[in-house]
């Protein structure tokens, strides 16, 4: 079955422009990104799924030059505000060196193919490349 | 508070932190533990509870293991794990029992071997990418996500940490982390038990390794052996001892073990800030000290990155001023607030369950007047401080003696 997946389920490639989403909270708001029990927040277990807006302002990164065995590097791993939620994810699509990684850089969501299976589906990971 | 609320340390020791090559886990652990003891002027027989970790061996039960080779009394033992914070969790736990009343004598024990242990955090990617896409765990992830939606290894994480800092209140830069890192490793060169004595001069540290920008290898802590063990008692037992055991033991004005409460985005990167400003704020209270009062601070620098957050986490400055305060000089072992003295975990070293107590152990060898070279004249207040990513924050506020 050839066709496509989103690296994570939180990833939406099938409705519209792609997009990330997020459980939100439907008592306190509080917004998560993983399978829920409960809001760690607030404790109420009612939860919506909203999507998250595709572009936003780094607030935090690092450029990794030594990791596990099997990850390519150099690689900028980052925290996205993304119109108030916070989103984990690399930079890509731009030179992973301090002279072009900047706080607060403005940066929007993409996505890129990581590779076919052998049934012939393509995972499709994300990230934020630079908006101007 | 009557003599029997309050808790002391009688006795404490570290191990020299390092390559051990011949010493196993329970070798370091009983050099430790029997080294305390006899600071403390008590035997196993005397002790009522111990608490014990290791937290590479979590389920491998420590403190059984040091029992069989240092004294098998029948008390109850408690191995604990808390990331980072385990020495300090086990401190958490004897004092407890001491103060419940449970036990006259509680002894903590953390111990690490973790030289050569490379990068911690990473899981890395044990084997290839499955055959077939199969979305697993919460996220629903058809492949390993460290590398490819942000880092999971220890010197990203913390480096983030500190651009974040950067990102809320400026001043920060390459140049300011690896100054911090200067320090630490300029301390460590009057600290005999340190990992490593060896001074860096800031070109060095910034051409160094580049591990996770803006930490170099020097502004990582060092993964290293060790131990540290700790005797406590209350003030009542305290009263029935010697002149000698009374001017030396110290006095534990204040011990808190903080969790991160929800705040958002603390799920997408760890809020390592709100549970040490909450702990460091409980402690306070308790001691009925500020921070204007501490003549030494040990806190946890797994990462250059790390020790500017927590400058302003425990309040040593205002908030958001960490920079300026840095940049002062305060921090030096000849300023205002002297941070780490004993070279910290960049350059003493990181065996991460003994970490918790090894730095009570520096604050006590200064509140004593014991730490030769490098001591902080008239110290009479400390205060110790541990995180572990998950997350567990350790505060300890450490009087001198008044006898």
């Amino acid at each position: 079955m050839a066709g496509q997946i989103p690296l994570v389920d939180y990833l939406v490639l099938d409705d519209g422009d792609p997009h990330l989403i997020a459980q939100e909270c439907t008592s306190c708001g509080a917004r998560f990104f993983d399978r829920r029990n409960a809001c760690a927040g607030c404790f109420a277990t009612g939860f919506k799924t909203v999507p998250v807006a595709t572009e936003g302002t780094v607030r935090a990164f690092t450029i990794v030059t030594f990791a596990a065995p099997g990850i390519p590097t150099p690689f900028v791993a980052s925290v996205v505000d993304c119109d108030g939620t916070q989103v984990r994810a690399n930079l890509i699509n731009v030179d992973p060196d301090p002279d072009h990684v900047r706080d607060g850089m403005k940066v929007r969501l993409a996505t890129y193919p990581m590779g076919t299976d052998s049934e012939g589906t393509a995972a499709i990971g994300f990230g934020f490349e630079p908006a101007e | 508070m009557s003599a029997s609320d309050e808790i002391w340390i009688l006795g404490i020791r570290m191990t020299k932190f390092g390559k051990h090559p011949d010493l196993d886990t329970v070798d370091l652990a009983a050099e430790a533990a029997i080294g305390a003891l006899g600071d403390a002027g008590v035997s196993m027989a005397d002790i009522g509870v111990l608490a014990a970790g290791n937290l590479m061996a979590a389920n491998a039960g420590i403190g059984q293991q040091l029992q069989k080779q240092i004294g098998q009394t029948g008390i109850p033992v408690y191995n604990v794990a808390n990331a980072c914070a385990t020495g300090a969790t086990a401190l958490r736990t004897a004092i407890m029992a001491v103060k419940a009343g449970e036990a006259k004598y509680g002894m903590a024990v953390g111990v690490e071997k973790l030289s050569g242990a490379g990068l911690l955090g990473a899981g890395g990617r044990k084997k290839d990418d499955a055959d077939v896409w199969e979305p697993k765990g919460r996220y629903g992830a058809v492949a390993a996500v460290d590398g490819r939606i942000g880092t999971e290894a220890m010197p990203g994480v913390f480096a983030q940490i500190g651009t974040e800092y950067g990102h809320k209140y400026g001043g920060t830069s390459f140049e300011l982390f690896a100054k911090i890192s200067e320090k630490n490793h300029a301390h460590s060169t009057l600290n005999p038990l340190a990992a490593y004595q060896k001074k860096f001069t800031l070109e060095q540290i910034m051409s160094d390794v580049m591990i996770a920008y803006p930490n170099t290898r020097p502004m990582c802590s060092a993964n290293c052996d060790g131990a540290a063990a700790a005797v406590v008692c209350n003030g009542e037992t305290l009263k029935s001892l010697s002149s000698e055991q009374r001017r030396r033991a110290v006095k534990v004005s204040a011990s808190v073990l903080t969790t991160d409460p929800y705040e958002q985005g603390c799920q997408v990167l760890p809020n390592v800030n709100t549970l040490t400003r909450n702990a460091a704020a409980t402690a306070y209270q308790q001691a009925g000290v500020g921070p204007s009062d501490l003549d030494l601070v040990e806190l946890h620098d797994c990462f250059a990155t790390a020790e500017l957050v927590h400058y302003d986490n425990l309040m040593l400055c205002e908030e958001g001023g960490a920079a300026d305060f840095f940049n002062s000089g305060a921090t030096w072992r000849d300023g205002s607030t002297p941070v780490n003295v004993s070279g910290g975990l960049q350059s003493k070293g990181h065996p991460i369950a003994a970490t918790g107590i090894a730095n009570i152990w520096e604050i006590c060898h200064h509140l004593r007047g014991e730490a030769g070279d490098r001591q902080i004249e008239n110290a009479k207040v400390g205060l110790a401080h541990v995180i572990g990513l998950g997350s567990a924050c350790g505060v300890h506020i450490l009087e001198k003696s008044a006898a």
